[in-house]
Protein backbone atom coordinates (compact mmCIF):
# COMPACT_ATOMS: atom_id res chain seq x y z
CA UNK A 1 0.00 0.00 0.00
CA UNK A 2 2.86 2.41 0.46
CA UNK A 3 3.99 2.02 -2.78
CA UNK A 4 0.77 2.60 -4.44
CA UNK A 5 0.61 5.45 -2.37
CA UNK A 6 4.08 6.73 -3.20
CA UNK A 7 2.89 6.03 -6.98
CA UNK A 8 -0.25 7.90 -6.80
CA UNK A 9 1.53 10.59 -5.15
CA UNK A 10 4.06 10.55 -8.33
CA UNK A 11 1.44 10.61 -10.86
CA UNK A 12 -1.02 13.24 -9.80
CA UNK A 13 2.05 15.92 -9.16
CA UNK A 14 3.48 15.35 -12.57
CA UNK A 15 -0.68 15.52 -13.64
CA UNK A 16 -0.83 18.89 -11.87
CA UNK A 17 2.48 19.87 -13.69
CA UNK A 18 0.98 19.34 -17.30
CA UNK A 19 -2.65 21.23 -16.14
CA UNK A 20 -0.52 23.77 -14.99
CA UNK A 21 1.44 23.96 -18.10
CA UNK A 22 4.45 24.21 -15.82
CA UNK A 23 5.99 21.73 -17.34
CA UNK A 24 6.54 23.98 -20.17
CA UNK A 25 9.51 25.79 -18.97
CA UNK A 26 9.24 29.03 -21.61
CA UNK A 27 6.11 29.23 -18.87
CA UNK A 28 8.34 29.43 -15.50
CA UNK A 29 10.59 31.97 -17.69
CA UNK A 30 7.80 33.93 -18.19
CA UNK A 31 7.23 34.01 -14.74
CA UNK A 32 10.07 34.66 -13.59
CA UNK A 33 11.16 37.04 -16.43
CA UNK A 34 9.49 40.15 -13.85
CA UNK A 35 10.87 43.00 -15.54
CA UNK A 36 9.98 41.85 -19.57
CA UNK A 37 7.39 43.38 -20.16
CA UNK A 38 5.23 40.46 -20.82
CA UNK A 39 5.28 39.22 -17.13
CA UNK A 40 3.11 36.04 -16.75
CA UNK A 41 1.61 35.47 -13.08
CA UNK A 42 0.77 31.78 -13.97
CA UNK A 43 3.16 30.27 -11.69
CA UNK A 44 1.49 32.78 -8.46
CA UNK A 45 -1.10 30.85 -8.72
CA UNK A 46 0.18 27.21 -9.06
CA UNK A 47 1.63 27.63 -5.71
CA UNK A 48 -1.04 28.99 -4.29
CA UNK A 49 -3.01 26.42 -5.79
CA UNK A 50 -0.22 24.13 -4.37
CA UNK A 51 -0.02 25.45 -0.73
CA UNK A 52 -3.75 25.60 0.47
CA UNK A 53 -3.84 21.87 0.24
CA UNK A 54 -0.91 21.13 1.70
CA UNK A 55 -1.34 23.72 4.78
CA UNK A 56 -4.52 21.73 5.54
CA UNK A 57 -2.84 18.85 5.55
CA UNK A 58 -0.24 19.80 8.03
CA UNK A 59 -3.06 21.14 10.57
CA UNK A 60 -4.18 17.48 9.77
CA UNK A 61 -1.00 15.31 10.55
CA UNK A 62 -0.66 18.12 13.73
CA UNK A 63 -4.03 16.27 14.96
CA UNK A 64 -3.29 12.59 14.19
CA UNK A 65 -0.58 10.32 15.93
CA UNK A 66 0.86 8.65 12.19
CA UNK A 67 0.37 8.53 8.96
CA UNK A 68 -2.52 5.96 7.92
CA UNK A 69 0.29 3.78 6.15
CA UNK A 70 3.61 5.35 8.20
CA UNK A 71 4.85 4.72 11.56
CA UNK A 72 5.27 8.44 12.04
CA UNK A 73 5.01 12.52 10.60
CA UNK A 74 7.97 14.16 9.79
CA UNK A 75 9.83 16.10 12.31
CA UNK A 76 10.13 19.76 12.80
CA UNK A 77 12.98 21.23 10.32
CA UNK A 78 16.17 20.56 11.41
CA UNK A 79 18.80 23.03 11.28
CA UNK A 80 18.97 26.75 10.95
CA UNK A 81 19.55 29.39 8.03
CA UNK A 82 23.14 28.82 7.47
CA UNK A 83 25.15 28.65 4.42
CA UNK A 84 24.73 25.50 3.30
CA UNK A 85 21.27 25.90 2.63
CA UNK A 86 20.97 29.36 1.11
CA UNK A 87 24.56 28.98 -1.05
CA UNK A 88 22.43 25.49 -2.19
CA UNK A 89 19.38 28.00 -3.13
CA UNK A 90 21.42 30.09 -4.79
CA UNK A 91 23.15 27.53 -7.09
CA UNK A 92 19.17 25.78 -8.01
CA UNK A 93 18.37 29.28 -8.42
CA UNK A 94 20.78 30.18 -11.04
CA UNK A 95 20.48 26.77 -12.70
CA UNK A 96 16.48 27.51 -12.57
CA UNK A 97 16.72 30.81 -13.94
CA UNK A 98 19.12 29.67 -16.91
CA UNK A 99 16.92 27.21 -18.86
CA UNK A 100 13.39 27.03 -16.70
CA UNK A 101 13.31 23.86 -15.48
CA UNK A 102 12.97 22.44 -11.98
CA UNK A 103 13.46 18.92 -11.09
CA UNK A 104 9.80 18.01 -10.71
CA UNK A 105 8.73 19.65 -13.89
CA UNK A 106 12.18 18.31 -16.19
CA UNK A 107 11.48 14.54 -14.58
CA UNK A 108 7.70 15.19 -15.84
CA UNK A 109 8.88 16.12 -19.06
CA UNK A 110 11.17 13.81 -19.44
CA UNK A 111 9.36 11.56 -22.07
CA UNK A 112 7.67 14.13 -23.83
CA UNK A 113 9.74 16.47 -23.97
CA UNK A 114 12.92 15.27 -26.80
CA UNK A 115 16.41 15.47 -26.38
CA UNK A 116 17.07 19.23 -24.22
CA UNK A 117 14.79 17.45 -21.67
CA UNK A 118 17.27 14.56 -21.64
CA UNK A 119 19.93 16.39 -21.81
CA UNK A 120 19.03 18.94 -18.82
CA UNK A 121 17.61 15.40 -17.02
CA UNK A 122 21.18 13.56 -17.40
CA UNK A 123 23.35 17.06 -16.02
CA UNK A 124 20.98 17.35 -13.24
CA UNK A 125 21.38 13.31 -11.94
CA UNK A 126 25.28 14.42 -12.79
CA UNK A 127 25.22 17.41 -10.18
CA UNK A 128 23.08 15.52 -7.27
CA UNK A 129 25.13 12.78 -7.61
CA UNK A 130 28.86 14.88 -7.72
CA UNK A 131 27.07 16.33 -4.81
CA UNK A 132 26.89 13.01 -2.30
CA UNK A 133 30.01 11.88 -3.72
CA UNK A 134 32.25 15.32 -2.19
CA UNK A 135 29.89 15.02 0.82
CA UNK A 136 31.31 11.35 1.02
CA UNK A 137 34.69 11.87 0.27
CA UNK A 138 35.01 14.52 3.25
CA UNK A 139 33.33 11.65 5.28
CA UNK A 140 30.14 13.56 5.88
CA UNK A 141 27.02 12.09 6.74
CA UNK A 142 24.30 12.69 3.93
CA UNK B 1 1.83 41.59 -18.14
CA UNK B 2 0.10 38.57 -19.75
CA UNK B 3 -2.96 37.61 -17.83
CA UNK B 4 -5.40 35.11 -19.05
CA UNK B 5 -8.58 33.83 -16.75
CA UNK B 6 -7.98 30.47 -18.07
CA UNK B 7 -4.38 30.29 -17.41
CA UNK B 8 -5.10 31.39 -13.68
CA UNK B 9 -7.68 28.94 -13.50
CA UNK B 10 -5.70 25.94 -14.96
CA UNK B 11 -2.57 27.22 -12.67
CA UNK B 12 -5.35 27.25 -9.37
CA UNK B 13 -6.48 23.59 -10.47
CA UNK B 14 -3.06 22.01 -11.18
CA UNK B 15 -1.53 23.40 -8.32
CA UNK B 16 -4.49 22.06 -5.94
CA UNK B 17 -3.49 18.61 -7.91
CA UNK B 18 0.21 18.97 -6.86
CA UNK B 19 -0.55 19.92 -3.33
CA UNK B 20 -3.38 17.13 -2.85
CA UNK B 21 -0.17 14.59 -4.44
CA UNK B 22 1.83 16.42 -1.46
CA UNK B 23 -0.91 15.42 1.03
CA UNK B 24 -1.75 12.52 -0.10
CA UNK B 25 2.86 11.40 0.22
CA UNK B 26 2.51 13.03 4.02
CA UNK B 27 -0.88 11.96 5.20
CA UNK B 28 -0.68 8.68 3.60
CA UNK B 29 3.13 7.19 4.53
CA UNK B 30 4.36 10.28 6.21
CA UNK B 31 6.94 12.03 3.82
CA UNK B 32 7.72 15.19 2.18
CA UNK B 33 6.86 15.41 -1.43
CA UNK B 34 10.13 16.79 -2.08
CA UNK B 35 11.06 16.10 -5.90
CA UNK B 36 15.01 16.24 -5.15
CA UNK B 37 15.04 14.55 -1.86
CA UNK B 38 13.13 11.27 -3.74
CA UNK B 39 15.49 11.15 -6.66
CA UNK B 40 18.57 11.90 -4.72
CA UNK B 41 17.24 8.99 -2.53
CA UNK B 42 17.53 6.78 -5.51
CA UNK B 43 21.05 7.82 -6.45
CA UNK B 44 22.26 6.56 -3.20
CA UNK B 45 20.23 3.44 -2.82
CA UNK B 46 19.84 1.74 0.79
CA UNK B 47 18.87 -1.57 -0.67
CA UNK B 48 15.89 -0.95 1.90
CA UNK B 49 12.00 -0.58 0.97
CA UNK B 50 12.64 3.18 0.80
CA UNK B 51 14.35 2.48 -2.78
CA UNK B 52 11.47 1.04 -4.43
CA UNK B 53 9.33 3.73 -2.83
CA UNK B 54 11.52 6.04 -4.38
CA UNK B 55 11.33 4.14 -7.88
CA UNK B 56 7.36 3.74 -7.69
CA UNK B 57 6.59 7.63 -7.03
CA UNK B 58 9.25 8.43 -10.02
CA UNK B 59 7.12 6.12 -12.09
CA UNK B 60 4.28 7.88 -11.78
CA UNK B 61 6.19 11.49 -12.26
CA UNK B 62 7.68 10.34 -15.43
CA UNK B 63 4.93 8.20 -16.46
CA UNK B 64 1.46 10.12 -16.02
CA UNK B 65 2.28 12.89 -17.74
CA UNK B 66 3.96 10.93 -20.93
CA UNK B 67 0.44 9.03 -21.06
CA UNK B 68 -1.90 11.66 -20.89
CA UNK B 69 0.27 13.03 -23.50
CA UNK B 70 -1.17 9.61 -25.95
CA UNK B 71 -4.32 10.73 -25.01
CA UNK B 72 -4.57 14.57 -25.06
CA UNK B 73 -1.71 15.00 -26.87
CA UNK B 74 1.73 16.26 -26.04
CA UNK B 75 2.09 19.32 -24.49
CA UNK B 76 4.71 22.22 -25.75
CA UNK B 77 8.48 22.21 -24.27
CA UNK B 78 9.85 25.60 -24.90
CA UNK B 79 13.25 24.52 -23.64
CA UNK B 80 16.65 25.56 -25.20
CA UNK B 81 18.14 23.77 -27.56
CA UNK B 82 21.59 25.15 -26.60
CA UNK B 83 23.38 21.86 -25.07
CA UNK B 84 26.56 24.00 -23.09
CA UNK B 85 23.30 26.15 -21.08
CA UNK B 86 21.06 22.71 -20.55
CA UNK B 87 24.64 20.77 -18.95
CA UNK B 88 25.49 24.08 -17.12
CA UNK B 89 21.76 24.58 -15.51
CA UNK B 90 21.24 20.76 -15.26
CA UNK B 91 24.43 20.65 -12.83
CA UNK B 92 23.35 23.82 -10.87
CA UNK B 93 20.10 22.63 -10.05
CA UNK B 94 21.54 18.90 -9.06
CA UNK B 95 23.92 20.20 -7.09
CA UNK B 96 22.34 22.97 -5.67
CA UNK B 97 18.87 21.27 -4.48
CA UNK B 98 20.89 18.74 -2.61
CA UNK B 99 23.20 21.36 -1.24
CA UNK B 100 19.92 23.49 -0.18
CA UNK B 101 18.28 20.25 0.74
CA UNK B 102 15.30 20.97 -1.70
CA UNK B 103 13.75 22.74 -4.56
CA UNK B 104 10.65 24.01 -5.83
CA UNK B 105 8.29 21.36 -4.53
CA UNK B 106 10.09 20.36 -1.02
CA UNK B 107 10.85 24.17 0.17
CA UNK B 108 8.37 25.67 -1.90
CA UNK B 109 5.25 23.73 -1.57
CA UNK B 110 5.52 21.32 1.61
CA UNK B 111 8.39 23.97 3.54
CA UNK B 112 6.20 27.05 2.83
CA UNK B 113 2.92 25.75 3.78
CA UNK B 114 4.30 24.82 7.40
CA UNK B 115 5.51 28.02 7.55
CA UNK B 116 9.05 26.47 8.34
CA UNK B 117 11.74 29.21 8.13
CA UNK B 118 14.05 27.62 6.08
CA UNK B 119 11.92 26.67 3.23
CA UNK B 120 10.89 30.41 3.25
CA UNK B 121 14.31 31.68 3.65
CA UNK B 122 15.53 28.41 0.34
CA UNK B 123 12.47 29.94 -1.48
CA UNK B 124 13.06 33.45 -1.38
CA UNK B 125 16.75 32.86 -2.20
CA UNK B 126 16.15 30.69 -5.13
CA UNK B 127 13.39 32.62 -6.49
CA UNK B 128 15.24 35.96 -6.14
CA UNK B 129 18.23 34.24 -8.06
CA UNK B 130 16.53 32.56 -10.82
CA UNK B 131 14.86 35.98 -11.01
CA UNK B 132 18.09 37.87 -11.74
CA UNK B 133 19.74 35.35 -14.05
CA UNK B 134 16.43 35.92 -16.17
CA UNK B 135 17.21 39.89 -15.90
CA UNK B 136 20.58 39.16 -16.87
CA UNK B 137 20.44 37.35 -19.81
CA UNK B 138 17.66 39.20 -21.09
CA UNK B 139 20.42 42.20 -20.75
CA UNK B 140 23.04 40.54 -22.28
CA UNK B 141 21.22 37.97 -24.80
CA UNK B 142 18.22 40.23 -25.81
CA UNK B 143 15.99 37.44 -23.76
CA UNK B 144 17.45 35.01 -26.39
CA UNK B 145 16.30 32.39 -23.50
Amino acid sequence: MRRLVHFGSGALFGLGLLVSDMIDPARVLAFLDVAGGAWDPTLAFVMGGALIPMAVAWRVAAARARPAFGDRFPGPPSGGIDARLLGGAALFGAGWGLVGFCPGPALSALLVGGWPVAVFVAAMLAGMALHGWRLGRRGVAV
Amino acid sequence: MRFELTDALAGLAGGAMIGVAAALLLLGVGRIAGISGVVGGLLRPTGQAADGDNAAFLAGLVGAPALAALVWGAPEIGATTSVPLLVAAGLLVGFGTRMGSGCTSGHGVCGMSRLSPRSLAATATFMAVAAAIVAAMRLTLGGAA
